[in-house]
């Protein structure tokens, strides 16, 4: 029986590869999310749907609990496997709770990759990142230094002292700084993530740096503080605030030139990444294993760590000309 | 007697306040430019508003912890209000925010006054469940600068002869304070029950009503700021404003408002808000590590609360030899 199954299993693999342009059987893969009504998901969902079009033989469930449980989404797969599946993409609730059913899932011959917010390895095949700490380190003094032709002073609005990815992502930043000359980082002021602080802050950092060009806060509160100060003290065109915010929080500051631009993953890319990347392992057309390379139609390819991660792209850049498409999503 | 040691309380505080400002200007001049100093009491407005509603309480020998969840729940109420009626006059938002803040305050007060529940415990419930309220009105999104009409966002900083209307509410609270603490029944009543809640209800006060009187009068001091914070921070969310009421606290404290009651003034508070604020604005100019931020920030409370404590014991003794003397 079991000689059989593999044997058909082979003939079918066989059959797909010798007539790949033939219409096979459509693949459906589910793209999994912490919860349904959330704008960022819906906008990956609009993601799977464009990889789905464009792969052709793709049939996406978009699918989630309503609260963002384990529990939810445990329901929600054991449903998925019971439906019998082809591929499950999955944004975590939680990276441990979810292991047993997801590997129940796997033994069921689907395919299962997390993105977003990770599963723990033995749970899924692979992890894709929105991006890396270096590449967001890159990003957020490449913001600052693209409006700055002639360089100038540029100051860091971080949340709290002890925030441990934000700390990463300014060493990172650090690392690469010298790749941005003219660019002089002259200060890291924290603003605890809360609105007040952050506001003071970034007016202390006007005060003592009369000269200074950029802000960059890499937080999405501070971002959105650091722009109101600016704006109200009127120097909106002189101090571009930038860093890591959300486009329907930066919409007015974008809008009151405070901001020129500013970074954060693009929910589309990463939902279409995600569902790509299932495909092409559900149809065996690549392999997830530590080093391996697997193609994820116009963004590129992910390349995977020892721990079978990888990270998608840079964060996606939104200025004047984006902003009003996303500033509904999320 | 004992207003000449509250005046000279006063000019102590100020004097540090003289003298913190001096040494801030050392290390960083363009702090005392009058520009700037103005900037810093525009920022310690909702400090100042706040402390003098809270004064109040702790005068009556309650606390009030719930100031700054109710505010952060006033401010997300009225922005969402602006959002669906973008059209409704900023008088009618101010009467908005006044009344609902007051009636949370009343919440606290009734709960204090019928159920008897400690203070303490009954601010330190209210508090989370309008965080909770605050969460599942707006379903933890935010509103933000965008959403907001210009009109709801442009009133606090109206500048008005040189200030922001922002600063201009401060003092006109400051100075309504001044009336009702000093020149009427219920400012007497604040004073009577937090001195000595037995000889005020034999003199005919109402312990319970004036603890909720002024409860109703923090929480609708603290509706009001919540407009004010949330326009002028042009965002709202469910964590705006987390942990102020401990600065508030803080700043009522180093006034010198007793914690036992009974003990406090309106220029104390506003001393005391006063010196929270130049602190916190001062920090991020002078160049030190925000580690040791917070520890100067925390010193500067226990410092003046130490001060406090041994001076107000002081008084104690006075107020007895003087009332040997009077028998």
């Amino acid at each position: 029986m079991k000689l059989l199954k593999s044997l058909l299993a082979a003939t079918a693999v066989a059959a797909v590869c010798i007539a790949a342009p033939a219409q096979a059987e459509t693949k459906r893969i589910a793209l999994v999310v912490k919860a349904l009504g959330i704008g960022f998901f819906e906008a990956a969902a609009k993601g799977a749907e464009e990889a789905a079009k464009e792969l052709g033989d793709v049939e996406i469930i978009y699918t989630g609990p309503t609260d963002t449980t384990a529990e939810g989404q445990i329901e929600v797969i054991n449903a998925l496997i019971a439906q019998k599946v082809d591929a499950i993409a999955i944004s975590a609730n939680d990276q441990d709770a979810l292991v047993p059913s997801l590997k129940k899932a796997m033994d069921r011959g689907i395919t299962v990759v997390s993105w977003d917010s990770g599963v723990a390895p033995e749970g899924r095949q692979l992890h894709l990142n929105p991006s890396s700490n270096p590449l967001i380190g890159n990003m957020i003094i490449k913001l600052a230094a693209d409006h700055l032709p002639d360089g100038g002073d540029v100051a860091v609005l971080s949340a709290s002292a002890t925030a441990t990815n934000q700390n990463i992502w300014i060493e990172e930043m650090n690392k690469v700084k010298d790749n941005y000359p003219g660019i002089n980082v002259v200060a890291t002021v924290y603003g605890d993530d809360l609105a007040d602080k952050s506001y003071r802050e970034a007016q202390g950092l006007m005060q003592t740096y009369p000269d200074l060009k950029a802000i960059i806060a890499p937080t999405s509160v501070g971002i959105v503080a650091a722009a109101q100060a600016v704006s109200d003290a009127e120097k909106a065109g002189q101090v571009n605030v930038t860093g890591l915010g959300l486009p329907s929080e930066m919409a007015g500051h974008i809008e009151s030139g405070a901001s020129k631009s500013f970074a954060i993953w693009n929910p589309i890319d990463l939902g279409y990444s995600a569902t790509v990347l299932a495909y092409n392992l559900a149809t065996g057309a690549a392999e997830a294993a530590p080093g391996a390379e697997i193609p994820m139609g116009r963004m590129g390819t992910l390349t995977l760590d020892e721990n079978s991660e990888g990270a998608m792209a840079d964060p996606f850049v939104y200025d004047s000309s984006n902003i009003d498409d996303f500033k509904d999503i999320f | 007697m004992i207003r000449l040691l509250f005046k000279s309380r006063e000019m102590i505080l100020g004097a540090a306040i003289l003298v913190l400002v001096a040494a801030i200007a050392s290390r960083f001049p363009a702090f005392v430019a009058p520009s700037n100093l103005a900037n810093v009491f525009n920022d310690t407005a909702p400090l100042i508003i706040l402390a003098l509603g809270q004064m109040v309480v702790i005068l009556t020998r309650c606390i009030d912890l719930s100031v700054a969840a109710n505010l952060a729940l006033t401010g997300m109420a009225v922005a969402m209000l602006n959002t669906v009626m973008p059209g409704l006059p900023v008088p009618l938002i101010l009467l908005v925010a006044l009344c609902l803040g007051a009636f949370m305050g009343l919440i606290n007060g009734l709960l204090v006054w019928k159920l008897d529940i400690p203070p303490i415990v009954v601010t330190l419930g209210t508090m989370t469940i309008f965080r909770g309220i605050i969460f599942v009105i707006s379903g933890g999104e935010w509103i933000n600068a965008h959403e907001m009409s210009d009109t709801f966002k442009a009133f606090p900083r109206a500048v008005m002869f040189g200030l922001p209307v922002l600063s201009w509410i401060a003092i006109a609270v400051a100075a309504g304070f001044v009336v009702l603490v000093g020149r009427t029944p219920l400012g007497r009543a604040f004073f009577a029950v937090g001195g000595n809640p037995h000889a005020a209800v034999y003199t005919g006060i109402d312990v319970g009503r004036t603890q909720c009187a002024a409860y109703v009068l923090s929480g609708a001091l603290a509706g009001l700021t919540g407009y004010l914070w949330v326009a002028r921070y042009a965002v709202a969310y469910v964590d705006i404003a987390a942990g102020f009421e401990l600065e508030v606290v803080a700043a009522c404290v180093i006034g010198g408002i007793s914690i036992a009651g009974g003990i406090g003034s309106v220029g104390g508070a506003l001393l005391g808000a006063l010196f929270l604020g130049i602190v916190k604005n001062a920090l991020p100019v002078i160049h030190i590590s925000p580690f040791w931020q917070l520890a100067i920030s925390g010193s500067a409370i226990i410092i003046a609360v130490a001060f406090n404590a041994t001076s107000s014991r002081a008084k104690g003794r006075v107020i007895l030899k003087k009332a040997e003397h009077a028998l």
